[in-house]
C-alpha cells in the first residue's frame, strides 16, 4: 500500500522532472535542468517569497489566536465555554472551498455586506481583493479557518495537565495570569511546536483558498501567486507536466528544509524550557 | 460465449448497414458512419448525458457546453439511425481544456468530438490533436461561412473545426442612462471618450468597464485598433511571428488608462459576481460585449421585454471612415485525432448544429449564412433590448464585415500574461509602452523555449 500509493507516485513525478517537452519539440532527457529553471524563474520565487512572508506574519498571529482561546476555554467552565470551544472549531469543519467562497463574498465590495455597511455612509466598499490588500485578506480566511483546530490541540494538551500543579502554584502565592503564562504555556510546547510545524508546512504548500479567490481578484491573484498554485497551473493550463513535476518537488524539497531547521531549532530550545 | 458474441456482432453490423442504406442523413448510398472501421460494443462510449435512440449505431462521444447542446443532440439522434451522439458536459471553457490536454498527454480519453472556442485552436492544433476535416468533406461547407469565420477555423488551407455561435462584439448601453443625461450613442471612441466626461460631468454613473481578467476582450480591442498580435501556420509548426508591442495596442492601452485615470471607466473584473451586480443596478451606461453575453445575462435574472433598459448599437471606431469589427468568443466542434470513427465524427461536428433553428439556436449568433440570412432571424425582436431588432441593426452588419483574428498556439499562456500586464497597466504602476515591451519579450522568450523560431515583425 505504501509502495503502490506514496512511493510509486513519486518516483514516477521524480522521473517525469527529469525530461523537458516544449510545445514545438520532442521530449528530451534534461537531467537537472528543470530545477535549474526553477531556481531562478522568477515566477516560482516571486511565489516562494509570498508564503514565506505569509508563514511568518500568519503562524505567530494563528498561535496567539489559538493559544489565547484555548487559555480562557481552559480556565473558564460554565456551559458557554463548550459552546464557545464548538463555535471557535466550526470554521475548521467548513470545506477549505467552501469558506473560502464564502470570504468571497463577505469580500465583495459590490453586493457584500461591506456594501451595505459602506453604503450607510455612503461611501463605497473597499476591494479586498485588490493587489495591496488581498495578502490580509486571505490572512484573515486562513487565520479564521484553522485557528479553532489549534485551539482544540492545545485545550487537549491543557487538559492533560495535572491539576496539582495548579494548586502548588496557587499555594505559592500564583495569580491565574503567573499560572497561564507560567504553567500551562511552557507545559505545552510541545503542543505548540507541533502545530507550527502543521502550519509551516501548509501554509507553504497555501493552494486552495487563493485558487478558489483568483476568479474574484480581477487579476490580483496571479497563476503564479503560490507555488503549488503555479505547479498546478503549469501542469493543467500551459500543459507542461514535466516542468510542473519539477516545481512540485522544488517546493518539496524547500518545506522539508524549512521543517528540518525549524525542528532542529526548537529541539535546541526545548531542553531550556 | 464467444460464439454468441460473434454472431451478435455480425448481427449488429448487419442492422447497422441496413438502417444505414435508409438513414435520412445520408448522401447517396454509403454514409460517413459505414466507411469507418466497425465499432465494437465495448468501444461505444457509455454513460451519455442524452437519451440514444438507435442503441446499435456507431456511437460518437461529444463534449460541450453549450446550453442548446441537449436539443441540438436530440434533434440530430433522430435524424440519423446509423450515428448517435454521446453527449457529456465535461466542463465550460478551460475546465474542459484541462481535461482535454490531460487526455492529449495520456495518449487516450478524449472524445470523438469536442466543443472548442475559437482562440484555442492552435493550441490543440499544435498538439496534433484535431483532425483535417477538409479530409472529410468540410470544404463542400466553405460556402456556408463569411470569410473571416473560414480564416479562423483554417489553417494551412484545412479546416480543424465546424463553428456552431459567434461573439460579434458591440456596444450595449443603456437607454434610461442616454436619456437620462442626454448622450448620442457613440459612433467614434473619441465620442464615446466625450459621452463619458458628459456622464462625469454630470454626476451621472461610469460609463464602462476595462477589467484585468477578461484578456480576450482586451486582444479584441488590440485587433480592432489593428493589431495583428500573432503569425501561426500549422504548415510551419515550430515558427510563430509575434508582434505585441505595436502602435495600434498601445493606442488601445492608453485610451483605457485615460479614461480609468479620470474615472470614467471602473476596472470590475468581469468574472466577478459585483461586474454582473453594476451591471444590473445601473453603475455602468455601457458594456462592449459579444452577441453571446444578452444570454448570458438572462440566466443571471436580467429583465426581458418592453422594461428592459438595455439597447446595442454598433461598436465605436476609431476611424469611422473604415470601420472595424471585431469577435470575442464563439464556439465550434472539432474531431479529436484520438476518434476511431473519425468519419462519423465529422458527421456530428458538421451536421450538429448545421441545420439550426430557433430551438438550437437559443441566445446564440449563428456564424452559418444560410441561417443570417433567414428571416425568422433577421426579422427576430430581441426580448433583451426592448424588443429592437438587433440581429438585423448590429449583430448581422458585425459579422459580416468581421475579417478574422490571429492566436498563438498557446493562448492561455498568453491570456495569462496579458492579464498580468493589465494588473500593472490599469493600475498606472506601469506604462503602456513599457507594459507591451514587457510582454513582447516575455511571450517571446516562453516561445523560445517551448521550441519556436520566434519572428518579430
Amino acid at each position: 500500500m505504501f509502495l503502490v500509493f506514496l512511493v510509486a507516485p513519486l518516483v514516477y513525478a521524480f522521473w517525469l522532472s527529469l525530461f523537458s517537452k516544449g510545445l514545438a519539440t520532442g521530449t528530451t532527457f534534461s537531467g537537472i535542468g528543470n530545477y535549474v529553471k526553477a531556481f531562478t524563474d522568477t515566477e516560482f520565487l516571486g511565489g516562494l517569497l509570498f508564503v514565506v512572508v505569509f508563514s511568518v506574519v500568519l503562524i505567530p498571529l494563528q498561535m496567539l489566536v489559538s493559544l489565547a482561546a484555548a487559555l480562557v476555554l481552559d480556565a473558564v467552565t460554565t456551559k458557554l465555554a463548550r459552546f464557545s470551544r464548538l463555535m471557535i472549531f466550526v470554521p475548521y469543519a467548513i470545506p477549505a472551498v467552501i469558506g473560502a467562497l464564502m470570504w468571497g463574498f463577505l469580500y465583495s465590495p459590490g453586493f457584500g455586506p461591506l456594501a451595505q455597511l459602506f453604503g450607510l455612509f455612503h461611501a463605497s466598499a473597499p476591494n479586498l481583493l485588490g493587489s495591496h490588500e488581498v495578502f490580509g485578506a486571505l490572512l484573515n480566511v486562513v487565520t479564521w479557518q484553522w485557528s479553532g483546530y489549534y485551539m482544540i490541540i492545545i485545550y487537549a494538551a491543557l487538559q492533560g495537565i495535572d491539576s496539582s500543579l495548579y494548586e502548588a502554584a496557587r499555594i505559592d502565592g500564583a495569580g491565574p495570569w503567573q499560572i497561564a503564562l507560567r504553567i500551562k504555556v511552557p507545559l505545552v510546547a510541545s503542543a505548540l511546536v507541533l502545530i507550527l510545524v502543521f502550519a509551516l508546512i501548509g501554509t507553504l504548500q497555501f493552494f486552495t483558498e487563493p485558487q478558489v479567490l483568483a476568479p474574484s481578484s480581477n487579476g490580483a491573484i496571479t497563476p503564479s501567486f503560490t507555488p503549488n498554485m503555479y505547479a498546478y497551473n503549469l501542469a493543467f493550463a500551459n500543459s507542461q507536466i514535466n516542468y510542473a513535476s519539477a516545481i512540485s518537488f522544488a517546493l518539496g524539497l524547500v518545506v522539508f528544509i524549512g521543517v528540518y531547521i525549524f525542528l532542529f531549532a526548537t529541539r535546541k530550545k526545548g531542553r531550556i524550557v | 460465449m464467444k460464439k454468441k458474441a460473434l454472431i451478435a456482432l455480425v448481427g449488429l453490423a448487419v442492422v447497422s448497414a441496413l438502417t444505414a442504406c435508409s438513414s435520412p442523413g445520408g448522401s447517396g448510398g454509403s454514409t460517413p458512419a459505414a466507411t469507418d472501421k466497425p465499432q465494437s460494443q465495448a468501444d461505444k462510449p457509455s454513460n451519455c448525458d442524452n437519451k440514444i435512440l438507435y442503441p446499435s449505431a456507431t456511437r460518437v462521444s461529444l463534449w460541450g457546453w453549450s446550453p442548446t447542446l441537449p436539443v441540438a443532440v436530440d434533434a440530430f439522434d433522430k435524424a440519423h439511425k446509423d450515428v448517435q451522439i454521446c453527449w457529456t458536459n465535461a466542463g465550460a471553457g478551460s475546465a474542459e481544456y484541462q481535461k482535454f490536454s490531460t487526455a492529449i498527454a495520456a495518449g487516450k480519453g478524449a472524445p470523438d468530438v469536442i466543443m472548442l472556442e475559437t482562440d484555442h485552436l492552435n493550441s490543440f492544433l499544435i498538439k496534433d490533436a484535431l483532425v483535417n476535416l477538409s479530409d472529410y468533406g468540410a470544404d463542400k461547407w466553405k460556402s456556408d461561412f463569411s470569410a473571416g469565420t473560414l480564416k479562423d477555423i483554417s489553417s494551412n488551407g484545412g479546416i480543424y473545426a465546424i463553428p456552431d455561435d459567434g461573439g460579434p462584439v458591440a456596444l450595449m448601453y443603456r437607454k434610461d442612462i442616454f436619456d437620462q443625461y442626454g448622450l448620442t450613442v457613440p459612433k467614434t471612441w473619441a465620442e464615446y471618450a466625450a459621452d463619458a466626461d458628459k456622464l462625469k460631468s454630470a454626476g451621472g454613473p461610469a460609463i464602462g468597464d476595462w477589467p484585468n481578467d477578461t484578456p480576450a476582450f482586451a486582444q479584441a480591442m488590440f485587433a480592432q485598433a489593428g493589431a495583428d498580435t500573432f503569425d501561426y501556420n500549422i504548415n510551419q509548426k515550430t515558427s510563430l511571428g509575434v508582434d505585441i508591442d505595436n502602435a495600434a495596442s498601445r493606442k488601445v492601452l492608453d485610451y483605457w488608462d485615460g479614461l480609468v485615470q479620470k474615472g470614467e471607466v471602473v476596472t470590475t473584473g468581469q468574472s466577478s459576481t459585483d461586474f454582473v451586480s453594476e451591471l444590473s443596478s445601473g453603475k455602468l451606461a455601457t458594456f462592449i460585449a459579444a452577441s453571446w453575453e444578452p444570454g448570458h445575462l438572462t440566466g443571471a435574472g436580467f429583465t426581458r421585454g418592453p422594461g428592459s433598459p438595455w439597447r446595442v448599437a454598433m461598436l465605436p471606431q476609431w476611424n469611422a471612415d473604415s470601420p472595424v469589427q471585431v469577435n470575442w468568443g464563439g464556439s465550434t466542434y472539432a474531431v479529436t485525432t484520438q476518434s476511431k470513427v473519425p468519419h462519423a465524427a465529422s458527421e456530428v461536428a458538421m451536421e450538429l448544429f448545421g441545420h439550426e433553428n430557433q430551438q438550437t439556436l437559443g441566445a446564440h449568433f449563428p456564424q452559418h449564412v444560410k441561417v443570417q440570412k433567414a428571416s425568422w432571424f433577421v426579422n427576430a425582436e430581441d426580448p433583451f433590448f426592448g424588443g429592437q431588432k438587433a440581429n438585423k441593426e448590429v449583430w448581422i452588419p458585425t459579422a459580416d464585415a468581421y475579417k478574422g483574428q490571429s492566436y498563438s498556439p498557446f493562448q492561455d499562456y498568453y491570456y495569462q500574461q496579458v492579464t498580468a500586464m493589465l494588473t500593472k497597466t490599469t493600475s498606472g504602476a506601469e506604462s503602456s509602452k513599457a507594459g507591451l515591451s514587457k510582454l513582447q519579450s516575455t511571450i517571446a522568450s516562453y516561445a523560445k523555449a517551448q521550441g519556436f523560431t520566434v519572428k518579430t515583425k
